[in-house]
């Protein structure tokens, strides 16, 4: 009930805010391109049959050279640079979207059997998670993926193991709050297994916050990968994510052949900049004391 | 306070202890070192010499042994690469990397403290509004793709700024910096804003954030009543308590800086320790990989040891159990 009159208001609100409806929209795009993109393209940019050195390093089509088969222009190996942003989209958002759920339900699990049970489990797991939090993301999703080598199930251990932990803290903090309340109470004393406790009643009672975390958190783990790509030990170069495009795009920016690395860039951004007003937009619904 | 300080200092050694065996763990279950040092076409039998004279035959708990005295003596090998001292490669590189990081916090905080306070004090106006839109921008953007374009543009395009190297470096202090030469200011504007990016717009929703909370307040408009011009009430009376949460930001977003800074090096090809780390990767140059990494964690430990510090100056109702 509660839940059904909270997302009633969510709506009513959303429909008042332009940045929510931006939001939306530039993830509904994203949503689309992921999903019928590849089917829109001519090329499948991976399909070295389908390639064509002859041309290689074409401009965009509204630059002179330009050619209407390849709007964005196309990479050195005559790869068309739409096409290969289509599909690099596809490889960032599996990753961020994948690796986010796994982090939420490891972090989950283990902020619960944290707060839940106390003593010694808790004390181990917030001490890891007060190490690690003490050090940037970045630099051990860095140090994971240079023990590991590239690949994507690499990427997704490293960054899961980078992104639980603030789901650990959480849900053990309000699973703190909720064990002292009268219905868990009642449930212990109506004889329920501490399992079924958890999960028919804690679990439900701490994930609104979560959502927000877990919003944002696919886009600075698709800046993380992008991250990690460019510097050669993210995704290998048979599966691109839009961070890998950019790096090789990097190479030739010196050449002047910006349109190889311009594009990957704004889809990063639009992609996340529209994470971000969504997840804000939450925020604020979810949080109303920080209006 | 004393105690306070002492347990912390307890504390960070045990931190720095879990990272000194995560690494070592790490670093002896991923691929046989010893292959880093032979030559290709060795024997079986120079594998096994080869081994014995680093170590690697002996039980893991003597090998981590030996590495611990190592760490505390200073003494991490040398460079599988340059045959020098790892250690001393890494201190070679350091002053190149904190000077950007030094500047591109400089640059943040310069831009994100008055943008944050005037967007919190007026919420709503369309100034606001646009800087809280670019702010939110400037998180969403890979750091490493805003160099590349601005080195596209103001580099490649107009060739206003180099883009790459360090410049010219002078001797201030006896420490050997590029901020002491013209040249090397000209070299480090790009790089340093290109990293301050993302801290620039973290630093400006905190400080907006604490601003919005500390109007209401009833100190603020007693200030106000008092007679204190709108300016004083804000900087001096506002600012200084927005400011409590941008402070633990802060040192959380120096740690972020030294770590993006990797990405930045290597963009610019500046010659810090982040690009050293970068190259040693590619190489597989293990020594200079665990120097680099003991070497942030200890630094990262100082700045949060710090923090907490500071945190009982900048606000004396918090007291240090």
């Amino acid at each position: 009930m509660m839940t059904r009159i909270l997302a009633t208001q969510i709506a009513f609100n959303w429909r008042r805010n332009l940045s929510a409806i931006s939001g939306t929209v530039i993830l509904l795009a994203c949503l689309f391109m992921v999903a019928v993109g590849p089917s829109l393209v001519a090329q499948n940019p991976y399909d070295v049959m389908q390639l064509n050195l002859l041309d290689s390093y074409l401009p965009p089509v509204w630059l002179e050279g330009g050619n209407p088969n390849y709007l964005l222009g196309t990479d050195g190996q005559g790869r068309d640079v739409l096409a290969a942003v289509i599909y690099g989209t596809r490889i960032s958002a599996l990753i961020g979207l994948s690796a986010t759920l796994l982090s939420c339900v490891i972090g989950t699990f283990l902020g619960l059997m944290a707060g839940y049970f106390g003593g010694w489990i808790d004390a181990l797991i917030m001490r890891v998670a007060d190490i690690q939090l003490s050090f940037p993301s970045m630099l051990i999703a860095l140090f994971l993926m240079s023990a590991f080598g590239t690949g994507i199930d690499k990427i997704l251990i490293s960054l899961t193991a980078v992104g639980w932990v603030v789901y650990a803290r959480t849900v053990r903090g309000s699973t703190l709050g909720e064990r002292q309340r009268e219905y868990v109470q009642a449930a212990r004393v109506a004889g329920l297994r501490d399992a079924a406790i958890i999960w028919r009643h804690i679990l439900p009672n701490v994930m609104t916050p979560l959502i927000v975390v877990a919003t944002v958190q696919v886009g600075t783990f698709i800046l993380i990968e992008a991250s990690l790509s460019f510097l050669g030990v993210g995704v290998p170069v048979t599966q691109p994510s839009l961070g890998l495009l950019i790096k090789n795009g990097f190479d030739v920016l010196f050449s002047g052949l910006w349109w190889t690395s311009l594009f990957p860039g704004l889809m990063i951004m639009a992609m996340v900049f529209g994470i971000n007003l969504l997840g804000d937009f939450l925020r604020d619904e979810l949080n109303p004391r920080l209006k | 306070m004393f105690a306070f300080t002492i347990r912390r200092l307890i504390q960070m050694v045990v931190v720095l202890w879990a990272v000194s065996v995560i690494v070592f763990l790490m670093m002896t279950f991923t691929g046989d070192p010893v292959f880093m040092v032979v030559p290709i076409d060795a024997t079986q039998g120079e594998i096994d010499q080869a081994r014995r004279i680093l170590g690697l035959d002996r039980p893991m708990i003597v090998q981590y042994g030996i590495f611990l005295s190592g760490l505390l003596q200073g003494d991490f090998g040398l460079s599988y690469v340059f045959r020098q001292p790892a250690f001393d490669l890494i201190l070679e590189r350091l002053p190149a990397t904190m000077e950007m990081v030094v500047v591109a916090m400089v640059i943040a905080t310069v831009l994100a403290i008055p943008l944050g306070v005037y967007a919190g004090a007026n919420p709503g106006k369309p100034l606001s509004r646009l800087i809280m839109s670019g702010s939110l921008l400037g998180v969403s953007l890979p750091g490493f793709w805003v160099g590349m374009m601005l080195i596209w543009v103001l580099a490649v395009e107009f060739r206003i700024f180099p883009s790459s190297g360090r410049g010219d470096i002078g001797t201030v202090l006896g420490v050997e910096t590029s901020l002491a030469t013209a040249s090397g200011w000209h070299h480090i504007i790009l790089p340093a804003f290109t990293l301050s990016v993302g801290t620039l717009a973290i630093l400006l929703r905190m400080t907006r954030a604490g601003m919005m909370e500390v109007t209401r307040q009833d100190y603020m408009k007693f200030a106000r009543a008092k007679g204190v011009s709108r300016r004083g009430v804000l900087y001096g009376h506002g600012l200084r308590n927005a400011l409590i949460p941008v402070v633990t930001i802060f040192g959380l977003q120096l740690g972020d800086l030294i770590a993006f800074a990797t990405i930045t090096e290597t963009i610019f090809a500046w010659p810090g320790m982040g690009k050293l780390l970068i190259d040693s990767i590619y190489r597989a140059d293990r020594p200079v990989i665990v120097v680099y990494l003991m070497l942030v964690a200890l630094i990262f430990v100082v700045i949060n040891f710090m923090i907490d510090v500071l945190y009982t100056f900048i606000d004396p109702r918090i007291t240090v159990k």
